[in-house]
């Protein structure tokens, strides 16, 4: 969200999901959409199908929705700021660009053009691997078709200049002029159900509730007041800057549902820092890989237990209900947090509205929703007051930040490149029928049994070569480890590339992804690294 | 604009059907082939309705409200054609209520039973179908599918994934999946659209058949999804304080981000709510093994062990994951306890992984 807070001054999706149907262009980058957000995916792909919405597809993959695009551009794993800067030279050479919109909502024009004039199409298609004529006839189609939407997820985001690839994103939608309007927008899907509002409710290590910096003297004093307590005002660390510094820096970690020990990259080392910590508490509803781990596991509740809200990709919140009551000696999540504050002498509340009517005082934009209003339907905030409807899209006339940021980019290949001996191109990532480290679709019977096992995408003539059928068991290894998995021969990769979802922590594709980082976001690369891939011989399987 | 039916005043607006004017009203005008969700297609004719000053009988699903229009919905002549419908419908296939998976929850049958059809006229001999339980999650029993087409077009124009269609022609016409697969073997994507649009039970829920547990025996609550970003809304049905099974919420669908549909995972993969591997107690670690503990406990490991670190280290030392899993009241509460009552910013959750 680093790219989108400083360029437009908020971090979430700009648009609604709905407004799909408003569009009359697509950008589609870094998302597979229809296995990782696939109700999204079916509202995009009736918004091209019934409404004759025009849909640019940018990815390595031939993902599903690529039989819906009218152009594919399949561009290099790491390649996206050379791609998306190339569309923009085309669109300001042949002055495509929404020159009033430039002129009126936004600054760092001049310092930012120079900077895409190195993005000749020759060029880019040097860097992407996209010809360019696919180029040209792309970057005529978004600049002319009408109000543009752009959507991306974790394909832009997981690199290490993953901020850049954000900045692309929104200086094509600054000088195409679709931000601000219906059916536009830079929009980042959400991968979890309430990723936006750990966010929002300031589960970040810069920020309180709302984006409220912890260095503004002023955000620190009114949450001190209302906390009746005095607070820090340095930058905390994130997640990935904590896990190095067990032992060093850190010698406790609570970790509240999440599971790092399958979804962080490179987990040897992972694995590691943990065990150095003196006290490791996992509150969560299984005994993940990670709560193994801990000293203390606190048995929290499922979703389907408890009552509190949640806001989605949007920005909308609603609110969800207990369908069933906890069984066994376990507690609500909120009361084991409120247990604790009372060893340390504060009472917290201990109803979800209590504590939602503090979220309310305390953050501006969630202050006129009540759980009356969204009990039926959710609202999308800012929404500061009670007789206020949400907001469906931000920085309609101005921006957060006043005038929006045009910012100068650069290509950087990725942190890690192929060579002989590693000369794969590894991705890694979901497939529709499981999520993020499986914990809760492994434990389904029926997503369990659509697929069982971790398997690796290979394309058939990188497996022939290898003497690799569909189905052999085979090695994938890295700078950093190996895994043995099932090769699944697709042309949707690409020749030299892999995809391993991380799903399967006995396959656990974050044995081998690197954890270079942006050095602003802090996102780990797990969308390029290189790996080898060979068979394993029968004779050494019939061993084991 | 105001229109009568059945010598009731009802309201309407413009641009509504007839169908749902008198639904909006609360009267009952049964219909097939016609879901909100799949707008109207003409097929099965069971909502036809006389109008004064038009000729014959009017489909209501598809017959736009007019300011001052008479309507009757229960007239001989309209009774007596619904009648026969459903006469024809019950005379094709194997309509068994008894072990139906759908009973009680099925509109021909409803439909039926205000007609006060008690056993069909007609009898077709057939041999049964077999049912296909080829897919992980959704069976189809051909002997119950009544053609309306909801599923088709549900499946084609509602998710856009393009499995089913009709194939082969007149008494022989059928849904089928791709060019006739069994389900499990075509490129369905179990997002059970179908099975949220069929009007009997031609296509249900496997694992509440397995578990013999029908709809009409359930309690269902509005949850939000726990997967993905979208926040689909959920119907999640339970019985005896158990998971039974989902189906998209469809009040005020419209309005909702999921327009009332699922995916796969929100349809079949919420059943790990009820998993054996859940923790029931608290747990610490005593001589390198986690053991049951009281929460008093372990509670007090806890807080023992923070303050000891706080002490010797500062609050810094100390390190909080949020969670983009629990709700937003939860988050805000544990950054509040990280940062009220130890004193650190460290507090982050997966949003980069």
């Amino acid at each position: 969200m680093a790219g989108l807070a400083t360029t437009l001054g908020s971090g979430a999706m700009t648009n609604s999901m709905e407004e799909v149907f408003k569009s009359k262009v697509l950008l589609v980058i870094g998302s597979n959409t229809t296995w990782n957000h696939p109700v999204f995916g079916s509202l995009l792909k009736r918004a091209v199908k019934q409404n004759g919405v025009k849909l640019i597809v940018c990815d390595p993959r031939r993902i599903d929705l690529v039989d819906f695009a009218d152009i594919w551009l399949r561009h290099r794993n790491g390649s996206d700021v050379a791609l998306l800067s190339g569309l923009q030279h085309i669109i300001l050479r042949d002055n495509l660009e929404a020159a009033d919109y430039i002129r009126e909502r936004t600054e760092g024009f001049q310092d930012y053009k120079k900077s895409i004039d190195f993005f000749t199409p020759e060029r880019v298609q040097k860097l992407s691997g996209v010809p360019v004529e696919d180029l040209e006839a792309a970057a005529r189609l978004y600049a002319t078709a009408g109000v543009g939407a752009l959507y991306y997820c974790m394909g832009i985001t997981q690199h290490s200049h993953g901020v850049d690839n954000v900045k692309s994103c929104v200086n094509l939608q600054l000088i195409t002029g679709n931000i601000g309007v219906e059916g536009g927008g830079v929009n980042p899907l959400r991968g979890q159900n309430n990723v936006q509002g750990a966010c929002d409710m300031g589960g970040l290590p810069n920020v309180f509730t709302g984006y409220q910096p912890v260095t503004n003297p002023a955000a620190v004093e009114k949450f001190s007041k209302y906390w009746n307590v005095p607070l820090s005002d340095r930058v905390g660390l994130t997640l990935t800057q904590m896990i190095p510094e067990c032992g060093k820096k850190i010698h406790a970690i609570y970790i509240l549902g999440e599971n790092p020990m399958v979804s962080d990259p490179n987990l040897h080392h992972v694995e590691e820092s943990l065990r150095k910590l003196d006290l490791l508490v996992v509150q969560d509803i299984f005994l993940t890989e990670t709560a193994k781990m801990a000293h203390v596991v606190l048995p929290g509740v499922s979703f389907a237990e408890k009552l509190g809200t949640f806001t989605n990709t949007e920005r909308r919140v609603q609110l969800s209900n207990p369908a069933i009551r906890p069984t066994g000696n376990v507690r609500q999540d909120y009361e084991i947090i409120a247990d604790l504050a009372l060893r340390f002498g504060q009472e917290f509340p201990r109803a979800p509205e209590s504590l939602f009517q503090e979220i309310r005082d305390l953050t501006p934009s969630y202050a006129g929703l009540t759980y009356e209003r969204i009990r039926e339907v959710g609202i999308p905030w800012p929404c500061p007051t009670e007789d206020h409807p949400g907001t469906r899209f931000l920085h309609a006339g101005k921006f957060a930040r006043g005038l929006a940021l045009l910012t100068p980019v650069t290509y950087s290949p990725p942190a890690e490149e192929t060579d002989e001996e590693y000369d794969l191109v590894l991705s890694t990532g979901r497939i529709l029928e499981h999520f993020h480290t499986g914990s809760m679709t492994r434990r389904s019977q029926i997503l369990d049994a659509a697929v069982k096992n971790g398997h690796v995408e290979l394309h058939p003539e990188d497996a022939k070569k290898r003497g690799i059928s569909d189905g052999d068991m085979v090695t994938v290894a890295t700078r950093r480890g190996r895994i043995e998995t099932s090769a699944m021969l697709t042309d949707r990769v690409d020749r030299g590339s892999i995809f391993i979802p991380f799903h399967f922590a006995e396959a656990a594709a974050n044995m081998l992804t690197n954890d270079a980082l942006d050095p602003i976001a802090k996102i780990p690369e797990f969308k390029v690294c290189a790996a080898r891939l060979e068979r394993i011989a029968v004779a050494a399987l019939e061993q084991k | 604009m105001h229109l009568t039916i059945d010598g009731r005043v009802v309201e309407a607006v413009p641009g509504q059907t007839v169908l749902e004017a008198a639904r909006a009203a609360g009267i009952y005008i049964p219909a097939l082939c016609y879901h909100p969700k799949t707008g109207k297609a003409g097929r099965c004719r069971a909502c036809v309705v006389e109008v004064e000053g038009l000729r014959g009988l009017k489909e209501s699903c598809a017959l736009l409200v007019k300011d001052g229009m008479v309507v009757r919905t229960d007239t001989p002549k309209v009774l007596q054609t619904r009648r026969m419908i459903v006469e024809l419908l019950l005379s094709e296939g194997h309509h068994n209520c008894i072990s139906c998976q759908s009973n009680a929850d099925c509109e021909l049958q409803e439909m039926a039973y205000h007609l006060g059809i008690e056993r069909p006229s007609y009898l077709v001999e057939s041999l049964p179908t077999p049912k296909d339980m080829s897919s992980g999650g959704i069976v189809r029993d051909s002997d119950k599918c009544i053609q309306c087409g909801r599923c088709v077009v549900a499946c084609q124009h509602g998710v856009v994934n393009q499995v089913l269609s009709f194939a082969y022609r007149g008494s022989h016409a059928q849904v089928v999946c791709d060019d006739d697969q069994p389900m499990g073997e075509s490129t369905c994507v179990q997002c059970g659209e179908c099975v949220q649009v069929c009007p009997v039970g031609a296509l249900v829920l496997k694992q509440p058949l397995e578990n013999k547990i029908r709809p009409h025996e359930t309690t269902a609550t509005k949850v939000t999804c726990p997967y993905c970003g979208v926040g689909c809304q959920i119907d999640l049905h339970t019985k005896d304080n158990r998971y039974a099974f989902a189906m998209a919420h469809e009040g005020q669908w419209d309005r909702q981000p999921n327009k009332g549909m699922l995916c796969v995972k929100g349809r079949f993969g919420l059943d790990y709510i009820d998993s054996p591997d859940r923790l029931r107690s608290p747990l610490v670690r005593k001589k390198g093994k986690l053991e049951k503990a009281s929460w008093d406990e372990a509670l007090d490991v806890v807080a023992k062990g923070l303050k000891a670190i706080q002490e010797k280290h500062g609050p810094d030392a100390v390190g909080f994951f949020t969670s983009a899993k629990v709700s937003n009241e939860e988050n805000y509460a544990l950054q509040r306890f990280g940062r009220a009552l130890i004193g650190t910013n460290n507090i982050d959750h997966c949003a980069r992984l």
